[in-house]
């Protein structure tokens, strides 16, 4: 009792925390039903996909599967019919990467040349050039799909993956250089300045003093575009035709085919397996982009 | 006589703001020459104009008898260290120090004497193999001065290189700076806020406001004849006590009293009219040896702040207040009466309408 008295009386050390104190109670409570919001979908696909059709038809999409079976997914995979052909999703993974991997390198390698040379060598027109960029990035997508049709269907790359892999290029270009351009332009002004007094040029400061210092911009950069061209459905379906579609695009033809049962099984399935590469992309690099993301305020 | 760094008519604008305006600056062969002024003032500015880190608005600059106006920063002959030191991150000691000298596409022999040189004479051989990240501040500017150093330059540039460490490091590095200015006898330019460092390292002193040089002379000139108000308020401190009055006939009027100036070296003979009357606080006389000066007075102690080695006395008479230098024993404490005196030999005249010494 008298070291109640003490507490209370005669203050001393740290602060007694109380675990239930109201702050707590509505912020874990808040965090907890924000929580359940974004899992319990999550968890009614996962359980769904594991069901037989059977099972499903009773209803109850909150209980587990009865009989696991992992029939859905194989089917999702390999043979889910998307319009004529029945091949599942498979063609559109890799579909997929080879749209993602070339137009996260080669939008990523022009964006940070692009967001160094703005944030470094204040060149003529700098500011205009920047500009021009930014407002590109608030212009809708819809609005440029047609005149790019033509150029593309000009260029005679129409309908191809290289003229896909050029429209996500130019996409990414604006808020990846913006990116890129903060970032350098929180790195410490007087590293560039020593660099150029030590005689190292427009390359040789960008790879040897730059670059290295800044893997956590590339991080987020690589992650916002793997994320953002692998969930791209626009773009997929306006400028490759059927043979080239990406993942959504297919994933799109099976949830919406008309004919026959609605297999949810399947569709779940294939759901969970065309966001599977986003997801882990998040998980495994969860942490670093968040130090991305705050690395603008701290100095390297 | 040839210069080693002039600069002729420089002229440097931001839009429409302009920093510099027709700067003229000559500066010798191995002179340690100080920019000091407060921040703003344009200081490092010009520094950066001279490494060629800015691009000026008009004017030239020489190094070496060379026109560099349009010379990279790195074909200037020039060092530069930097505030924030500026070590590559990713880089050890040792790949700093040569960094310079591969863009520069020396021989490899080359450029591990002359690392080795570097780092003989600033200490940090056991370092080489280090990042900057494990090293502390002192270490760290070391190496910064090691970069310029190995780059075998006629000009040293520095930027505020000592703002960023404790004040014992400093005392430390300022020793060590002009040791290294004595043995290399290279010119260095230094820019800083920091009134301690420009007159314990210049040679001479540039005091800048306003895109201005103000006064440019030897700390010694600058302390004993400011030739501008602003000079004299901005060196020494606490700053200097000024009482405003008239110039008459060699007599001194002011609502304090009136006093002969006789041994006042004027600039202006038969000076008459408004001005401020500056005098030090070391140069004030307090307690006993006050009755014996030519001009003295009696004032209540506002404030006292002891040092240590002196003792620091805010007095107040009439309205006027006075800092006061006195001896680190005297004692003495608020409230106290205490009578102050100096000698109009150690004042400095300043016309009031003008700023300038009279």
């Amino acid at each position: 009792m008298s070291n109640i008295g003490n507490i209370t009386n005669n203050p001393r050390g740290p602060k007694p925390k109380r675990v239930l104190s109201r702050r707590n109670i509505f912020l874990y409570g808040t965090l907890l039903v924000i929580g359940l919001y974004y899992a319990v979908p999550l968890y009614v696909m996962v359980m769904t996909s594991l069901k037989g059709m059977p099972e499903i038809r009773m209803g109850n999409i909150f209980s587990p599967p009865m009989e696991i079976t992992f029939e859905p997914w194989v089917k999702a995979w390999a043979e889910a019919c998307t319009g004529l052909k029945c091949q599942g999703l498979s063609s559109g993974f890799w579909n997929s990467v080879i749209i993602t991997v070339p137009s996260v390198i080669i939008s990523i390698a022009i964006a940070s040349v692009n967001g160094y040379a703005l944030a470094n060598w204040r060149f003529r027109g700098a500011n205009i050039f920047f500009t021009i960029l930014i407002f590109g990035a608030f212009i809708p997508y819809q609005v440029m799909i047609y005149p790019i049709v033509i150029m593309l269907r000009e260029m005679g790359i129409y309908g191809t993956l290289t003229g896909l892999v050029i429209v996500h290029t130019i996409f990414g270009m604006p808020i990846l250089t913006l990116l890129f351009r903060n970032y350098f332009s929180s790195l410490p002004e007087e590293l560039f300045k020593a660099a150029r007094v030590d005689g190292a040029g427009f390359w040789s400061i960008l790879f040897r003093v730059m670059l290295p210092m800044s893997m956590p911009i590339f991080t987020v950069a690589a992650i916002l575009q793997i994320t953002g061209i692998w969930n791209d459905f626009l773009f997929g379906v306006v400028f490759t035709g059927p043979e080239a579609y990406p993942m959504t695009a297919q994933l799109n033809s099976i949830v919406n085919s008309t004919t026959g049962v609605r297999e949810y099984n399947v569709n779940m399935a294939a759901t969970i397996l065309t966001a599977l590469v986003p997801l882990s992309i998040y998980f495994i690099s969860g942490k670093l982009f968040v130090r991305g993301i705050a690395a603008g305020a701290v100095k390297g | 006589m040839s210069y080693s760094v002039e600069i002729k008519n420089l002229d440097l604008r931001f839009g429409n703001l302009k920093v510099l305006e027709n700067l003229n600056l000559g500066i010798n062969n191995g002179e340690f020459l100080v920019l000091l002024g407060s921040s703003g003032c344009g200081k490092s500015t010009l520094l950066n104009s001279i490494a060629g880190l800015l691009e000026i608005s008009d004017g030239q600059i020489f190094i070496n008898g060379q026109n560099v106006t349009w010379a990279e920063p790195s074909e200037r002959g020039i060092g530069m260290v930097f505030q924030s030191y500026a070590l590559y991150p990713q880089m050890t000691v040792e790949g700093n120090l040569s960094f310079g000298l591969k863009n520069a596409k020396l021989p490899r022999d080359e450029i591990k004497s002359r690392v080795a040189r570097a780092a003989e004479i600033l200490q940090i051989e056991p370092l080489l193999k280090r990042k900057p990240a494990e090293l502390s501040g002192g270490q760290r500017q070391r190496v910064a001065i090691g970069r310029a150093l190995v780059r075998d330059v006629e000009v040293f540039l520095f930027d505020e290189p000592l703002s960023n460490l404790d004040a014992k490091l400093r005392a430390d590095l300022r020793v060590e700076i002009k040791q290294l200015h004595q043995k290399l006898n290279n010119t260095m330019i230094y820019v800083t806020h920091d009134q301690t460092e420009a007159m314990t390292l210049a040679d001479r002193i540039a005091i800048m406001k306003d895109g201005y040089i103000m006064q440019l002379d030897s700390p010694n000139e600058i302390y004993n004849r400011p030739t501008h108000r602003y000079v004299a308020e901005f060196i020494g401190s606490p700053t200097m006590n000024f009482i405003t009055g008239t110039v008459d006939k060699g007599k001194f009027k002011s609502s304090l009293s009136s006093f002969s100036l006789k041994g006042y070296k004027t600039i202006k003979k038969d000076f008459s009219g408004k001005v401020g009357l500056g005098i030090r606080p070391e140069h004030i006389e307090g307690g006993a040896g006050a009755s014996k000066c030519s001009v003295s007075y009696e004032g209540t102690v506002e404030m006292v702040e002891p040092l240590g080695s002196d003792t620091l006395a805010r007095v107040k008479v009439k309205e006027h207040l006075f800092w006061v230098r006195l001896d680190g024993q005297f004692k003495l404490s608020a409230g106290d009466i205490l009578p102050i005196g100096f000698e109009p030999v150690n004042a400095h005249l300043f016309d009031a309408n003008t700023d300038l010494r009279v």
